[in-house]
């Protein structure tokens, strides 16, 4: 169901997982995060295109942090299966890093939960993004507008 | 024995990943912590002190710096989340 892992993943494989898992299911909502070529947050000036990602993680209060998310959305939206996983350590522009999927009967539902989901994990998640490019490396700065993201849930 | 961590950014700014020590009093709070670990330390660590630039995780639970660390095995201080 939560998975921190350095291996790619398949989302077709997930998401016939959550259509075989999920009785009754009448919608799967699914979300795949990619590393960007450009993190604006942490730009000072010029842009510079990021080689590669690094992410680093607390093991143990991850894969906690991300059994309470999911224990959140399903105590607020009828969850039938949901898979998360999050991928750590290097990672190329372009790349799958994270995934998200919710099945449910209906679709409100699939989609609000996995949205829930995304909010949460972004900001009470303990994954931290390190980006090099060209000869420089620096740690991506927290975002205020992903904090907004996740207080219009409470 | 109280192990404490620091992840990510923090860690590189204080040239560690962690320790581990006795508490000079069991029912500390996370802010007496801090000050303990500040006595005779560089000026880089007075950032444990700010809220916006460093969060705390008790027993790898989000806390605070009013958080009791009775009964606690573990303290981790690490940037805001970047995940995702």
């Amino acid at each position: 169901m939560i998975s921190v892992q350095e291996a790619d993943f398949d989302i077709g494989a997930l998401y016939e997982s959550l259509r075989a898992e999920a009785d009754n299911a009448g919608a799967i909502a699914t979300f795949t995060g990619l590393v960007r070529e450009f993190y604006e947050a942490s730009d000072k000036g010029a842009k510079p295109s990021v080689q590669s990602l690094f992410l680093e993680h607390y093991p143990g209060m991850t894969e906690k942090a991300l059994s309470d998310i999911v224990a959140q959305a399903q105590a607020r939206w009828d969850v039938l299966a949901c898979r998360v996983v999050h991928r750590v350590g290097e990672l190329q522009a372009k790349e799958q890093i994270v995934y998200v999927g919710v099945a449910s009967t209906h679709r409100a539902d699939a989609f609000a939960a996995a949205e829930f989901i995304m909010d949460y994990l972004k900001t009470r998640a303990p994954f931290w993004k390190k980006q090099a490019a060209g000869d420089k490396t620096q740690w991506i700065e927290s975002r205020e507008s992903d904090e907004l993201a996740r207080k219009r849930w409470e | 024995m109280l192990k404490v961590h620091y992840f990510a950014a923090l860690r590189e700014t204080l040239g560690s990943t962690g320790e581990e020590l006795n508490l000079p009093r069991a029912d500390m709070t996370v802010a007496q912590l801090i000050e303990h670990l500040l006595e005779g330390r560089a000026e880089s660590w007075a950032i444990l002190n700010d809220s916006s630039q460093v969060l705390v995780a008790v027993d790898q639970t989000i806390a605070d710096r009013t958080t009791s660390l009775a009964g606690a095995a573990e303290v981790a201080f690490f940037p805001p989340m970047t995940g995702g």
